[in-house]
């Protein structure tokens, strides 16, 4: 408890807990010892509203059990579990320590399933169907919520079924990708570039690149300013899935189609980032999962098995 | 009452005459707890007896029967908590079924109602678990230890070998009981065949252990020692009855017109000379009765209505020659006014009998109707929530969608997919979705529209999946969003 600039609410809390405790088994106490009055007739000689009189109901003796019994769960309770202010417990029970106890368990009763996938080839898994019947789970549960449940992805999201590739689709780039993620980098370079007239030429000719329509004119303007693209772009504007430099002749448009989106990205750049998975699925995990988005592009989707 | 000369207010110390009977205890000092004094409650043979008997035979046939039964491959009844599939016969329930659930409790309160007003504690008397399983032990004690008077010697007697062996035998058959009842309440959530054989050896998990053991020890704590306290202290229901009866709720009831005043005499004497009631005092209604009160006081709420006092009355009545009915099933209004058997019969039908009646035959046929109309799959439309809308490659407009098919049959199920309510629109995924038997299945499903088939903004669609292999179509809301 870091919050705290001193132990005081601790020992507070622990104090009030203990001194409960200790309130209820003195009351326990008095009550056993106290004695009532009733009348002949078993009533308690208190009435109300004229003719209502109250009978001597006692307690079950043992019902005075149960109480002490709370009182020991408590105590026992208290003293094996966190509960007395910071005072961790003779178990040294957390939270987090039984979420990842369950999460190893988890983890262990699959590991046999997975690792008969572990061995095989990525391709031969895409075509196992209970491998991708776990593989689509894996997809919705921890990927579809940027690439979307059909994984073709979305602005800023790249599409998982078709053939392009920032980084490579071989089923080892991918699970390089799940595993430690990407952060894919464009700087800003409309400096390098030139005036705003020499980005907007510049844009023109990417847009010539892959055949969409264009203004001639600006793209060929554009195309000797293109030089400071090309060093990661490449000079024909194929990229470099080495440093996930997107191929611009494919007319497929990650961050939006069109002038006006390709002069902000020379103007404003972008960073593009796919977290890494490492911490959050095993590596029998990823193998699975990779070999699903691998099958996704590469066979007849694999959607009615 | 509003005089208020007519307030009887009893002053702590005064002590106020006994009103017939045994006398009653002095103004006393009192602790406030209360020692459990132990019932030895005689055994009794009757009519209500038998009847008791009969639902102790037939309630538990169907607890310790119903997991044996099997249904083609699997158990009939069986409740996997682990994969939250509940299997009754031939129905597959998934979780979000949990409506028949809620269904049921409504009959059974309901039912709980009518037989109330009807006839009073019929549930408690007959039925209940604590009273069957108390019926049960109280048997075993009695074949092992003997009647009444023979258990309270026994009781009495300083420790020797016949004790020993008596008391070990009861409790080690208790506990076999208790045991096997445990065993049986896990077997309704574990297959009760494999279950077995786990045991056997020791493979078992810690929770079948627990839940074995620990409904063992309730059954053994709750049949054997608490009893007619867990109806007194535990089990609201004794506390409300009160508002569940009127005056033409059948009760278990001494008739006192008839029985004061209560005497003994000698079975020769003439009755109509000793200037005496027909109740000879001899207190085998309090002998036999399982919660220890003296039903000649009147309606109390210890009494479980079980009809213990009316069997054993009877044959003391037949004992001396006269007419049977002094402890009876009857009515306040029958017992005041005399009323005969048919009178009584007619004020059955009164209106609160009637309007639950009515609630209750509905609801019934309500839930049957809805069960024997039930489709058996279940879906769920989730629209994406990564991508809105998207314009792909020649305009069309395309949306994605997630669909939960919940499939509640035991074969696996091929369900079609169509879409409609706006011109044009089509499934672009594969339209047939295959689902194994009893499981569930998240599935993307891609929708696209023609270009200027609609105009910007979100449209109401709907999607119908219609299984292949079986009967069954449901038809589903969602929205499908064209963008500016």
């Amino acid at each position: 408890m870091s919050d705290f600039t001193s132990n005081f609410w601790s020992v507070y809390v622990a104090a009030i807990t203990l001194i409960g405790i200790v309130a209820c088994l003195l009351l326990l106490w008095f009550s056993g010892k106290a004695k009532a009055n009733t009348a002949g007739d078993n009533t308690t000689g208190h009435v109300w509203d004229g003719d209502l009189r109250e009978m001597n109901n006692p307690l079950p003796r043992w019902w005075v059990g149960l109480f002490i019994i709370t009182v020991v769960f408590a105590l026992v309770y208290l003293a094996l579990y966190p509960g007395l202010g910071t005072y961790p417990g003779l178990l040294g029970w957390t939270s987090r320590g039984q979420y990842q106890t369950e999460v190893s368990k988890g983890n262990a009763e699959v590991a046999p399933l997975y690792a008969r996938y572990s061995s095989m080839k990525p391709e031969d898994v895409a075509a196992d169907a209970q491998a991708m019947a776990i593989g689509e789970r894996l997809f919705m549960n921890n990927c579809a919520q940027c690439h979307g449940s059909d994984a073709r992805g979305g602005n800023g999201f790249p599409n998982l079924t078709d053939s392009d590739w920032l980084y490579g689709g071989t089923p080892d780039k991918i699970i390089e990708t799940i595993t430690h993620g990407r952060i894919g980098n464009m700087p800003p370079m409309a400096a390098a570039v030139g005036s705003a007239d020499d980005v907007k030429n510049v844009a023109q000719y990417v847009l010539s690149l892959s055949g969409s329509p264009h203004d001639s004119l600006r793209a060929a303007l554009g195309k000797p300013k293109f030089a400071v693209c090309a060093a990661c772009h490449g000079a024909d504007g194929k990229g470099n899935q080495a440093i996930g430099a997107p191929n611009l002749t494919d007319d497929i448009w990650l961050h939006g189609y069109g002038e006006k989106a390709i002069v902000a990205m020379i103007n404003n750049g972008m960073t593009n980032q796919m977290p890494a998975q490492e911490n959050r699925l095993t590596e029998p995990q990823i193998h699975v999962l990779a070999s699903y988005v691998w099958g996704l592009s590469n066979k007849p989707s694999p959607v009615s098995r | 009452m509003s005089d208020p000369s007519a307030r009887k207010i009893i002053p702590i110390t005064v002590q106020s005459a006994p009103k017939g009977g045994p006398a009653e205890p002095g103004p006393a000092m009192h602790s406030l707890y209360e020692a459990q004094k132990k019932i030895y409650p005689r055994s009794v043979a009757g009519l209500f007896t038998r009847w008791r008997w009969v639902m102790v035979a037939l309630t538990q046939l169907v607890y310790y029967g119903l997991p044996w039964l099997e249904w083609g491959q699997r158990q009939a009844v069986l409740f996997d908590l682990g994969t939250r599939r509940f299997y009754i016969f031939g129905l597959v329930l998934y979780p979000q079924d949990f409506i028949y659930l809620t269904g049921l409790l409504v009959i059974s309160a309901l039912s709980l109602f009518l037989f109330t007003a009807v006839a009073g504690r019929l549930w408690c008397g007959y039925t209940c678990p604590q009273t069957v399983y108390t019926e049960i032990f109280l048997w075993i004690e009695h074949k092992l230890e003997g009647d009444r008077m023979a258990r309270m010697r026994l009781d009495a007697a300083p420790l020797s070998a016949n004790k020993l062996l008596r008391k070990g035998s009861k409790h080690f058959v208790w506990i076999a009981l208790s045991l096997w009842t445990g065993f049986t309440f896990v077997g309704y959530f574990s297959p009760i065949r494999a279950l077995g054989t786990e045991f056997l050896h020791a493979q078992v998990t810690s929770w079948e252990v627990f839940w074995t053991f620990f409904y063992g020890f309730a059954t053994y704590g709750a049949a054997g020692f608490m009893r007619e306290q867990v109806c007194k202290y535990m089990c609201p229901y004794a506390r409300f009855q009160s508002a569940m009866f009127d005056r033409d709720t059948l009760i278990v009831t001494y008739d006192t017109a008839r029985g004061e005043p209560r005497g003994r005499r000698a079975r020769s004497a003439d009755p109509a000379t000793l200037d005496l009631g027909a109740c000879i005092d001899c207190t085998l209604c309090v002998q036999v009765c399982p919660t220890g009160i003296d039903i000649r006081k009147g309606l109390q709420y210890e009494c479980i209505g079980c009809g213990a006092c009316v069997d054993v009355c009877d044959t003391v009545m037949d004992k001396m020659g006269y007419a049977r009915g002094l402890i009876k099933y009857s009515t306040e209004n029958a017992i005041e006014q005399r009323w005969s058997r048919t009178q009584i019969w007619r004020r059955v039908l009164r209106p609160r009998v009637l309007v639950y009646s009515a609630i209750l035959a509905a609801i019934s046929l309500a839930v049957v109707f809805n069960l024997a109309m039930r489709t058996p799959f279940r879906v769920d439309v989730v629209r994406d929530r990564g991508t809105l809308a998207r314009v792909v490659n020649g305009g069309l407009v395309e949306n994605v969608y997630q669909l939960q098919i919940m499939n509640a049959t035991e074969s696996a199920q091929r369900y079609r997919i169509t879409a409609t309510g706006l011109p044009g629109l089509s499934v672009v995924t594969d339209d047939t979705v295959m689902v194994d038997a009893t499981q569930s299945r998240w599935v993307a499903l891609r929708l696209q529209l023609p270009p200027d088939a609609a105009p910007a903004g979100s449209h109401p669609i709907r999607l119908a999946i219609e299984a292949l292999d079986s009967p069954g179509r449901l038809v589903e809301k969602s929205a499908f969003l064209v963008p500016r």
